[in-house]
């Protein structure tokens, strides 16, 4: 094929085509990139702005092809949230016989811990294994690599928003009213994401380095199921360890839902809420500071 | 203030490369064990301390680019030639931005997109019109300009009956033509290309060498690396060699001083042999086992010396076959001394009656090469064997063995003549005359 390329070069070779002026002349206001080894981006934050719609378009991307080829497509969003429901109702409301929040059915307060949880946890999981799984991109295209991770979040809010729509038809299934504490809502949302974000930013960029870390996720997501309030009330805790069960970040933000959802039947527990708080934002900052310290190597190491 | 939009000092990429010692066959438990900590221990220094993990017994450093200065002006087109292996990628991944140098630095003016392999991005489940946005999207494309150039990307591609169908169920050359339709229209300062246009059939080669063309037109800056010198000589503006990471002392920017370089270069490291011969296990293949390969003279010396374009050469082939085989065909392809293809030539080629007949057991073959047909230059032989159809046994560019020779002098037996002509061959054809118009 090699000789044709060479004759078709020969045979036009002006360099001067005839679709001058069609298109866009270079653009005026070229920035000047400086690489140097070691060198920490200076405009970080407006380059991560810059590409704001590749982030739509990748979140676009894994929202799309979640469900392709699939039997049931969405329905697996509402299967597995409904069936763990069923499940830690009978275990922990029947059989271990569980104290529900106030008033509220025990159904309806397990899928309000259900919600932040599968939030929290498909989020941590997918934006965990994110970079491996567009080693491709990453080793062929530069943009700010945050954008990967950040993307995949976004997947797992649209199933969350599936599941809100079946809490709503659990409520009403129910008739029970949420109070005015929902306008909160989504602050909580934005917390469970943030929350699950720092983690997952510092594992998948570990991930790059460590394979190892592949396997740490689904243990700390089997085992993050039993050490949060989820098919139980945060209120069974005794009340001297309550502030301790709240260094697991997921306590304060589950126990924030139960507040919007079951319109104060569940009471806020203010210095346990702050020190989850404090520990999602601890994550966050580590996060992204080790994530930052260590993307441009990524592509080396993939 | 200087034109240039990329300017690079001492730039330089370090690797970690571990290495295997070579290990005896029978070895002690206590061996594997007493390894096995050691490499355990090192590799949990190395998580402690957050570096890379390099597995091996013996780590080195490899500097894959070295101490490399350049300064490229606003719509230059430079070819980026050398070997594989001498830097050429890792240099484009750092101007990309996909790596960061280990030393030195660079100053880069403008938007930068590289197409290091079309396509990249795409997803199979997607449809061709979303892919496009995607991969827009991922090559630094804003929304806006992907919808306006969408239906130019759509045309370019020959795709309007797909356009909605997954890509997954595209013919390969449809979905290389559509990935290649996407980058063609990024618009960036810079273009980075890495011998993507190999791809294709020659009508469309052709579209996108003159996109190619286009982009360079417009005052913008392109990086082309490629083997292919025809295309650099024909394309660049100006060239950039790399041997071994580096750049080569004092060489000037003329696009063919640097190829010419490149090549003798080349030439001298690979052996600038007229003969080849079976090292072994080279190539050993159930039907066939090439021996030896050379450009003979008359007397079926190998011809070490440039030869006279009037003198007789052979080329002689001495094989073994193992194995009857209907299909089995043998040739040469030559090349010029810019690794254009010029010719094949195949034993084959002659009609079922009068053809060579291969039988197994060990035979030389004889190719007379025509007298007074190439013009002066350095030339490559590559032998070529295959069943035919089924696959190749020696392949030109991939296995082939490879010889050399040189055509000086003895063009023309005309006393103006007495060097290269131009064009690529430099044939003796006789003239006759007769008078006309008189009476």
């Amino acid at each position: 094929m090699k000789h044709v390329l060479a004759h078709a070069a020969i045979a036009s070779r002006p360099l001067t085509g005839e679709g001058a002026g069609t298109a866009d002349a270079p653009q005026a206001h070229d920035r000047t990139i400086v690489l140097e080894a070691g060198r920490a981006e200076r405009n970080y934050w407006s380059d991560l702005w810059h590409y704001r719609e590749l982030f739509a378009i990748l979140a676009w991307r894994d929202v799309a092809v979640r469900y392709k080829q699939t039997v049931i497509g969405v329905a697996w969003a509402l299967i597995r949230p409904f069936l763990t429901m069923v499940v830690f109702t009978v275990v922990f409301g029947k059989l271990a016989g569980l104290p529900s929040d106030g008033q509220a059915p025990y159904p309806v307060m397990v899928f309000a811990g259900l919600l932040p949880w599968f939030l929290f946890s498909s989020a941590l999981a997918d934006a965990s294994g994110s970079l491996i799984g567009n080693a491709n991109l990453i080793s062929k295209v530069y943009f700010p690599r945050l954008v990967v991770p950040a993307a995949s979040v976004i997947v797992a809010l649209v199933d969350f928003m599936i599941n809100l729509a079946m809490l709503a038809l659990i409520m009403a299934y129910y008739r029970f009213v949420p109070g005015w504490q929902i306008v909160f809502l989504p602050g909580f949302v934005l917390l469970a994401m943030v929350g699950s974000l720092g983690p997952a930013l510092w594992i998948t960029a570990l991930n790059v380095k460590y394979r190892d870390f592949r396997y740490v996720i689904p243990f700390i997501v089997q085992f993050g199921l039993y050490i949060s309030p989820v098919g139980f009330s945060s209120s069974v805790v005794p009340e001297q360890w309550r502030l301790l069960y709240n260094l697991n970040p997921l306590v304060g933000v589950i126990d924030g839902f139960r507040w919007c959802l079951l319109g104060g039947q569940s009471p806020l527990y203010m210095p346990g809420f702050l020190a989850s708080l404090g520990v999602v934002a601890f994550f966050l900052w580590f996060g992204i500071r080790y994530f930052r310290r260590t993307e441009r190597t990524f592509a080396d190491m993939m | 203030m200087t034109d240039a939009v990329i300017r690079a000092e001492g730039l330089g990429k370090k690797y970690l490369i571990g290495h295997q010692v070579e290990r005896e066959r029978y070895r002690s438990l206590r061996d594997v064990i007493g390894r096995n900590v050691t490499a355990f221990t090192r590799s949990a220094r190395d998580v402690i301390a957050g570096r890379q993990l390099v597995v091996g017994d013996e780590i080195e450093e490899f500097w894959a680019l070295k101490d490399v200065n350049f300064e490229i002006k606003r719509g230059e087109v430079v070819g980026i030639i050398g070997r594989n292996g001498a830097g050429k990628s890792t240099l484009l991944k750092i101007l990309s931005r996909i790596t960061e140098p280990s030393a030195g630095r660079v100053e880069i003016k403008g938007r930068v997109a590289s197409l290091l392999e079309v396509g990249t991005g795409f997803h199979p489940e997607l449809t061709g019109r979303e892919n496009i946005y995607l991969n827009g999207a991922i090559l630094g494309m804003t929304r806006a300009e992907i919808r306006r150039k969408f239906d130019e990307i759509v045309a370019f591609a020959e795709i309007e009956k797909f356009l909605d169908t997954p890509v997954k169920r595209y013919s390969s050359g449809m979905y290389v033509r559509l990935a290649f339709a996407v980058a063609a229209h990024l618009e960036p300062e810079i273009l980075i290309i890495d011998e993507v246009l190999a791809v294709g059939d020659a009508e469309f080669q052709k579209k996108c060498l003159g996109k190619m063309q286009d982009v360079a037109g417009h005052g913008r800056t392109v990086l082309f690396v490629s083997h292919n010198m025809g295309a650099v000589d024909a394309l660049c503006s100006s060239a950039m060699l790399l041997e071994k990471g580096a750049q080569p002392k004092e060489l000037s920017d003329s696009v063919r001083a640097t190829i010419s370089h490149y090549l003798s270069s080349q030439r001298s490291s690979e052996g600038s042999a007229s003969e080849w011969s079976n090292p072994g296990r080279e190539i050993d293949h159930p039907v066939l086992q090439p021996l030896y390969f050379a450009v003979v003279d008359l007397d079926g010396k190998a011809v070490t010396a440039p030869a006279r374009n009037d003198e007789q050469l052979h080329i002689v082939v001495r094989f073994d076959v193992r194995q009857n085989d209907p299909a089995l065909n043998i040739g040469i392809a030559i090349f010029s001394g810019r690794s254009e293809e010029l010719l094949w030539s195949l034993s084959s080629d002659a009609d079922e009656t009068s053809r060579v007949q291969l039988q197994k057991g060990k035979q030389e073959l004889y190719c007379a090469l025509p007298k007074r047909f190439l013009n002066e230059g350095t030339y490559r032989i590559e032998l070529m064997a295959s069943l035919h159809c089924r696959e190749w046994i020696a392949r030109p560019g991939h296995n082939s063995p490879i010889i050399f020779f040189e055509i000086r002098g003895g063009l023309s037996d005309s006393p103006y003549w007495m060097n290269a002509r131009p064009g690529i061959l430099a044939p003796n054809w006789s003239w006759t005359r007769s008078p006309v118009g008189q009476s």
